[in-house]
């Protein structure tokens, strides 16, 4: 089954469109108006709420940790201005180089220390789950943001399947490496030792936020934002959305991941959202939300310090950054 | 090296269009914000303020290097008239530095127009950051050369002018450091321009070699 072939959800899950959007457009309306060049931005925004002018989908989804004038972010932006260096370095290149790339069929290796390995058709692996539309906020450790409503499970089913041992303490994602689908990855440029590998701590990957996601705006993931698979941990900074899974491993020690690897004195393993800890070469005290002129303060766990700040209680978070 | 035929005397219109020509650029790009933000047009993508502060960097750096290929083009080619032109593309590598300087303060930032970020954190920025360090540093590096490179102050200045107007090698250099550290880990734009540096230097330091034997073997 395909993950857009799943069950409508009960309409209780989400919340009622029409209500929403037109809460929207009112800020909308009233930003361009009233603002003048410093609303300028959300026609954009509001042209993502009336959705379908070109074909655009239209955003759904239950908020989660949403901000009172968050909006979604237009299709055209989510989907055409990626991080993914497996397709190219430049935000255009994914969209560009990622329309080849097979994703059926998929196989997700689940292994390391749990009672439960093995190796998933994509399909078997998400028919278990339920799956969800959660509006999240995204922020990139670039210092710009944006609003996605993604679609997907929570990876927390994935992890009670697997059933780890006592003795597994982290979670390591691996990207799928195949320098023949994905330009990236071939050549002597590359500065990220492939397959990119990211990691969570246990009770991270267990949060109830932390998903698994298969599409973005009520459609199958595009290629470009890591089809099939991709996580998404919305109080981490971007790069921790390793895409296009391919293996879950159960490990006792913290993986070490691709962007650790590359620039350790850039990068952490935690790479929460904190403004108050600069990254060495720009200030994260701040952001620019796509599609938006003014900038915005960033949040400390980008808006989700209540659900998720107890897990650090405690931790030096300017060291483990 | 003989002159290459042709174009010995400077084509009519020349220096008009190369001012125009090197202002396209500044201009389209200041359009396009404003359009991108006014209009909902999306001709510099998903995030326009980036984009243009970028592209301004950029043909800092291409004009600068223009400017350096000036003297070589006229010893290969015999075409001396480029030689007035060169002031031309070093204002306007300021003028986009400056530019480049605007839209990070202004626009990026948003000092002036916000106070979301204050001058405390970019003056943290400027001290704290070296390549935002270097960065200003070159633009500074600009100013005086700008500022003699009026036909009375070449005139006044006299030997002292060639001397100073060699700051534009430091600029030139710092500017690339410059580039190479503000991107991630991508190296290959600045890579390109770091290269096109190292065959003008290169040059350079040729020329001063020979033209030093040469005068060795005359006093000798």
């Amino acid at each position: 089954m395909r993950p857009s072939d799943h069950p409508k959800l009960p309409s209780s899950e989400i919340t009622p469109e029409s209500s929403y959007l037109d809460r929207r457009s009112f800020l909308v309306a009233a930003g361009v108006i009233g603002v003048g060049l410093a609303g300028a931005g959300k026609l954009r925004a509001a042209a993502a709420q009336q959705g379908g002018a070109q074909g655009a989908p239209v955003a759904r989804g239950t908020p989660f940790g949403l901000q009172p004038d968050d909006r979604p972010t237009p299709w055209e932006d989510v989907t055409g201005y990626n991080n993914f260096y497996e397709f190219g370095t430049s935000k255009e290149d994914p969209k560009a180089n990622a329309q080849q790339f097979r994703t059926r069929p998929w196989t997700v290796k689940v292994d390391g220390l749990c009672d439960k390995p093995g190796d998933y058709a994509l399909e078997d692996f998400l028919k278990p789950a339920k799956i969800e539309d959660r509006i999240y906020r995204m922020r990139c450790v670039e210092a710009w943001s944006m609003v996605i409503p993604w679609r997907g499970i929570q990876l927390k089913d994935v992890i009670d399947r697997a059933q780890p041992r006592a003795s597994a303490k982290f979670v390591e994602l691996t990207t799928l490496n195949d320098p023949r689908q994905m330009p990236g990855q071939r050549g002597g440029l590359s500065f990220i030792n492939w397959p990119y590998v990211e990691g969570l701590r246990l009770d991270e990957a267990r949060n109830p936020l932390t998903m698994l996601a298969t599409g973005v705006y009520g459609r199958d993931l595009p290629n470009q934002n890591g089809a099939p698979l991709r996580l998404v941990v919305p109080w981490k900074y971007g790069f921790k959305g390793v895409k296009s899974i391919v293996r879950i491993r159960f490990a006792e020690t913290a993986p070490r991941t691709a962007w650790q690897v590359a620039a350790p004195s850039e990068y952490g393993f935690f790479a929460n959202v904190n403004p108050a800890v600069d990254h060495p070469r720009w200030s994260q005290a701040t952001e620019r939300r796509i599609g938006e002129f003014r900038r915005r303060p960033t949040l400390p766990f980008n808006g989700y310090a209540e659900q998720v700040a107890s897990m650090y209680a405690g931790m030096d978070l300017r060291r483990n950054y | 090296m003989p002159p290459l035929g042709g174009i010995e005397r400077q084509p009519r219109g020349f220096g008009v269009a190369l001012v125009l020509l090197a202002a396209v650029p500044a201009v389209w790009y200041a359009w396009a914000i404003y359009s991108d933000f006014v209009l909902g047009t999306r001709y510099l993508g998903s995030d326009p303020i980036k984009e243009a502060e970028h592209a301004y960097g950029a043909w800092t750096l291409r004009l600068l290097l223009a400017s350096l290929v000036i003297t070589p083009m006229r010893r290969l080619t015999g075409w001396n008239w480029l030689a007035k032109h060169r002031r031309t593309l070093g204002l306007y590598a300021f003028a986009y530095g400056v530019l480049h300087l605007s839209v990070w303060a202004i626009l990026d930032v948003q000092l002036i127009i916000d106070d979301l970020v204050g001058w405390d954190v970019v003056w943290a920025d400027l001290t704290k950051r070296p390549f935002i360090t270097i960065g200003m540093l070159c633009l500074v590096l600009m100013v005086p050369l700008a500022v003699t490179s009026t036909k009375g102050m070449i005139k006044r200045l006299g030997k002292t002018w060639a001397k100073l107007h060699r700051v534009v090698y430091v600029i030139a250099v710092l500017g690339i450091v410059h580039f190479f550290m503000a991107v991630k880990l991508d190296i290959r734009e600045p890579g390109v321009y770091a290269l096109i540096l190292a065959v003008l230097l290169g040059w350079r330091v040729r020329e001063w070699r020979q033209r030093a034997s040469a005068a060795a073997v005359v006093s000798a």
